[in-house]
């Protein structure tokens, strides 16, 4: 289900391998919890090209970290894969064993997860951590890691002087670089990031992405970054992707995404951005909450909140439309398109 | 994170509470009992202790006999006029057990909760006030915390022979609540930089407001996990004292009968009974104090309390369905 | 601004901080010599980094930290002569804080309605145990949290983080207060959210008078909440002025990088030399001159020397710059 890509920036995605890097097949996870059965992620498809980055936004509760937890194969009890496939290059991840899965971890597949910056082990220096996950994954030779660590932190714009310092020595912007620096360690076709930035202040932010957009650009990773900040990866994604109460609002080129929203969300989301630039309008940002995902709506997950709502839209779930090159859950939006998907 | 139903600010959460009218302790007490009676745990627990209450209450309601008259023949096993047989002096074991039961949990709550108190007490200043009060009380309670209390206790109390209930209790909360004192501190360090503490400073509150109001509430269920561990090692303690002879020999108590059952030999000699009950009811006793300390977790935040646990399997009601899943 | 006495008025605030301790005792200048004013029926936004000193002066106004130096004049009057108990819960109900964690800033034990109960009773003890009940659901109305009744009997876990931002506002209202410390009141919700409660803000300054300090790191949303802007770096202003014209006409060097930084997803993307990386700012045992003159490119030798100060360049619009008050155009970002 492959979509249209625009170039970004006159730099296409820099591939390494031929074919997705990642193929996702109506991914659904639930959380049993007292209150019921809480369906956190439902349905959720798509491909992920070679080199290609994918921005998935959505707020609290929509279910991206879940997804994210599911890709890499880090779900715990109480949650539950109910259904779908995550083929990786070719493999469903899904059936491998943790041994299987330890191949292909850090190698292939690497994670910067949400304060990544905690991550580090507070008493241990960087070099030592650095080590740590070398020697998990099979590198013994003391050269070999130290020559990679200086050249993963080169990469991410760290001088190697603070192989030999402690996390807290370092600034909140450097221990999110150096967690980058080590999911990069054995370059990996695959990178996700849940929210990496979102403890950092605008200028370090800023700096960070644009030093994560460079080294797609050197190394030719596919990325995965989750956010709840549109804005933010809206410089950068090739395709955008928006989740609402666990399920897939739109996803397109970001571009289309940004440029028309078809999904009331989408459009919802980008006015609750007050713009630094421009005229001040007064805006309204989206009332009410997310659906208690234990007892979701009959129909529409978004109808309770949706300016644009009909009755129809109440009555029975909704798929995903194509609509131009994106798609788009919604029942407006979907009007006149013939194909389904 | 609480996730609501419905988008209209108007429509309740599933399980909000009724509105208005009710007081706060009415509230308190009903789901007390709620989750007591919805924990199996917890249950037993407070069955047990509630036997062992009327026990100590009303001890002539089960035995009949005097536990103190050594009037019946000697060293008998169980029968029917003597369920759990003899001593060597002719006394009703089974009256005696029954009987003890008084002075033990007497020894147990009193001290828990004068120790628990006194816990409160030092943890909660040293943590709040901090500075040159916390340096003092931490230094007092450190160094009784470091001290080995059961030794501390049998030279405190050689040097008091004979010491009655009342002396062995006050030995006990001055030697046992350092431990406590020092989780409530830590906790209180915790909660301490919390914004809803700040914000009831800035709001205008005293000091000791926050305390008692804001503070102590929230610890509720460390400081009856407190009591509750304060409790048994007491009774341990207590036990353990009578045992070694420290305590009023004539006294009638579980630890006593321990010390009379070793001074007459009572394992060796056969007489299982006299030996092994005392030990059995100090741990039962033990053992309901712990199951209890489920229920309070729940009680203390109310977060917990409203739906009834409906568990699966055992502790970890999840497994991986997948596989079962694809066979669909 | 008006040209009565502004309602709040700070000369040379100072906050240090003493750090590590035996031989390496240092000093952190969270705050150094900050005179800000705020006038009645305003809002005022106070942006910075962390680092910034913003939080600091939050606490500094609401009397948890006291200044080593300077002075706080509140409705004219120094705050260091406000000392006894009725006089501090006169000033406390005036000037209360809203907090930047929802699910921190009120005591999970309790009901919702806790807080604002304390609040009645503590400020307005004239009122009957009716009368506090009737002024908990206004208030709670006026912040859009109905019906009112209802949501007073729930509890904290029951509400959501927006929900509860607003019952820290509903809070402080009910002191009926001349000036609403926002600590950062938006942070920590989802941006559709955010609106809902930046709206809230102007309408408690257009309808009930309020003056509203603003914290926040992001400048979009002081950009459309606030009358005024002040920018702070490393615990001194760098720029203050309307916020429009702020925001049109940086003058200072830094406020110009935090513009630039701004995520603007309808802006094109240049890729250039985003070669700041967004180094902490030096507050500890600082050297005299500019603070910011490391990650300065307009820095001249003066400004290692001499600190400067905040000056007006153009009516109501300071800039603590020396280049910038040598009148040269300032172009860094």
């Amino acid at each position: 289900m492959r979509t249209g890509q625009t170039d970004r920036l006159d730099i296409g995605p820099a591939g390494r391998t031929s074919g997705p890097v990642l193929e996702i097949r109506d991914l659904s996870v639930s959380y049993q919890t007292k209150r019921g059965n809480v369906r956190a992620v439902e349905d959720v498809s798509f491909d992920l090209a070679s080199g290609e980055f994918l921005g998935i936004v959505g707020e609290s509760g929509c279910g991206k970290s879940t997804l994210l937890f599911a890709i890499a194969q880090l779900l715990s009890a109480p949650a539950v894969l109910d259904a779908g496939s995550v083929m990786f290059e070719g493999v469903n991840l899904v059936n491998l064993s943790e041994h299987q899965l330890a191949s292909i971890r850090w190698k292939k597949l690497s994670l910067v997860m949400q304060s990544a910056m905690n991550a580090l082990n507070p008493v241990k220096t960087i070099a030592a951590q650095f080590s740590d996950a070398m020697r998990a994954h099979g590198v013994t030779s003391k050269s070999d890691i130290t020559g990679r660590s200086v050249e993963v932190l080169r990469m991410v714009g760290i001088d190697p002087v603070h192989l030999k310092s402690y996390p807290h020595q370092l600034s909140g912007g450097m221990r999110q670089r150096s967690m980058i620096a080590m999911a990069m360690l054995f370059t990996p076709d695959l990178v996700v990031m849940d929210e990496p930035t979102s403890a950092l202040d605008v200028v370090a932010q800023r700096s960070l992405m644009v030093q994560i957009k460079e080294l797609q650009q050197q190394l030719g990773f596919a990325i995965i970054f989750v956010t709840h900040d549109m804005s933010l990866v809206s410089h950068f994604s090739d395709r955008l992707m928006v989740m609402y109460a666990g399920q897939v609002a739109e996803l397109g080129p970001t571009r289309s995404v940004f440029d028309t929203p078809r999904h009331p969300y989408s459009t919802g989301l980008l006015e609750a951005f007050p713009s630094i630039r421009g005229p001040k309008v007064p805006l309204t940002g989206i009332p009410g909450s997310p659906p208690d995902l234990a007892r979701p709506p009959e129909g529409c997950r978004f109808a309770p909140r949706c300016p644009q709502v009909q009755d129809r839209c109440k009555a029975d779930p909704v798929r995903l439309y194509h609509v131009e090159d994106v798609l788009v859950r919604c029942l407006r939006a979907g009007n006149g398109v013939s194909s389904g998907d | 994170m609480a996730i609501l139903t419905g988008a209209a600010l108007g429509e309740p959460a599933p399980g909000v509470a009724e509105p208005g009218g009710q007081v706060q302790a009415g509230q308190a007490i009903g789901r007390i009992w709620r989750a007591v009676r919805s924990n199996k745990k917890a249950f037993t627990g407070a069955t047990l202790l509630v036997i062992f209450t009327f026990l100590a209450i009303f001890p002539w309601v089960i035995a009949r006999d005097n536990p103190e008259a050594e009037i019946y023949g000697r060293s008998l096993g169980p029968s029917a006029a003597h369920w759990l047989g003899t001593t060597s002096y002719g006394q009703d074991l089974f009256a005696q057990a029954v009987w003890g039961t008084r002075e033990t949990l007497i020894i147990a709550v009193v001290s828990g909760a004068l120790s628990t108190f006194l816990s409160v007490i030092m943890g909660l200043a040293a943590g709040y006030l901090g500075g040159l009060w916390d340096a003092v009380l931490n230094f007092i309670t450190d160094v009784l915390l470091v001290v080995p209390t059961f030794p501390l206790l049998i030279i405190i109390v050689a040097y008091l022979p004979g010491i009655g209930v009342p002396g062995l209790i006050a030995v006990l909360v001055v030697t046992g609540y350092s431990y406590g004192a020092r989780q409530l501190r830590a906790q209180t360090l915790s909660v301490r930089s919390r914004d809803y503490l700040e914000a009831a400073r800035v709001r205008g509150e005293r000091s000791i407001y926050v305390i008692l109001v804001e503070i102590i509430p929230s610890m509720t269920s460390l400081i009856v996990a407190t009591f509750l561990g304060t409790a048994v090692y007491n009774v341990l303690a207590a036990a353990g004292l009578q045992f070694l002879g420290l305590g009023n020999p004539n006294s009638v108590s579980w630890g006593t009968m321990l010390y009379w059952a070793q001074n007459n030999e009572a394992l060796q000699t056969d007489q299982y009974m006299w030996a092994l009950v005392p030990g059995a009811l100090i741990g039962l006793l033990g053992a309901a104090f712990a199951l209890v300390n489920y229920a309070f977790d729940e009680i203390s935040n109310p977060a917990l309390a409203r739906v009834p646990i409906t568990r699966t399997r055992g502790l970890n009601p999840v497994v991986r369905r997948l596989r079962a899943n694809r066979a669909d | 601004m008006t040209d009565a006495a502004p309602l709040l008025r700070t000369e040379g605030l100072t906050r240090h901080f003493q750090i590590g301790g035996g031989l390496h005792r240092k000093t952190l200048h969270a705050v150094d010599g900050v005179s800000l004013e705020i006038g009645e029926r305003e809002i005022v936004a106070l942006a910075g980094e962390s680092g910034s000193g913003k939080s600091t002066i939050a606490r500094l106004l609401a009397r948890i930290y006291q200044p080593t130096a300077g002075e706080i004049h509140f409705q004219g009057k120094p705050l260091s002569g406000v000392r006894s108990r009725a006089d501090i819960l006169r000033y406390r109900s005036d000037v209360p804080m809203v907090f930047q964690d929802p699910f921190g800033s009120i005591n999970p034990v309790f009901r919702v309605s806790h807080g604002v109960q304390r609040s009645l009773k503590l400020h307005r003890p004239e009122l009957s145990a009716a009368e506090r009940t009737a002024e908990a659901e206004r208030v709670f109305d006026i912040v859009g949290l109905s019906p009112a009744a209802e949501v007073l009997n729930r509890y904290p876990h029951e509400l959501s983080g927006g929900q509860r931002q607003r019952v820290g506002f509903a809070q402080a209202l009910a002191m009926r207060p001349k000036l609403i410390l926002a600590d950062e009141p938006v942070s920590m919700l989802d941006v559709s959210i955010r609106i809902g409660l930046l709206n809230l803000m102007k309408q408690l300054r257009d309808s009930q008078g309020v003056s509203i300090l603003y914290i926040t790191h992001d400048i979009a949303s002081a950009r459309y909440v606030a009358d005024r802007l002040i920018v702070m770096y490393a615990g001194q202003i760098a720029e203050a002025g309307p916020v429009e014209d702020v925001l049109a006409a940086p003058k200072h060097p830094y406020t110009q990088l935090l513009l630039s930084a701004v995520p603007d997803p309808k802006a094109e993307l240049s890729l250039d030399a985003s070669s700041d990386r967004g180094e902490p700012p030096r507050v500890i045992d600082p050297t005299p001159g500019c603070r910011f003159r490391w990650r300065c490119p307009l820095a001249i030798t003066d400004c290692a020397n001499i600190t400067p100060v905040l000056q007006d360049l153009s009516p109501n619009h300071g800039v603590a710059c020396l280049v910038a008050q040598a009148g040269a155009e300032v172009k860094a970002f």
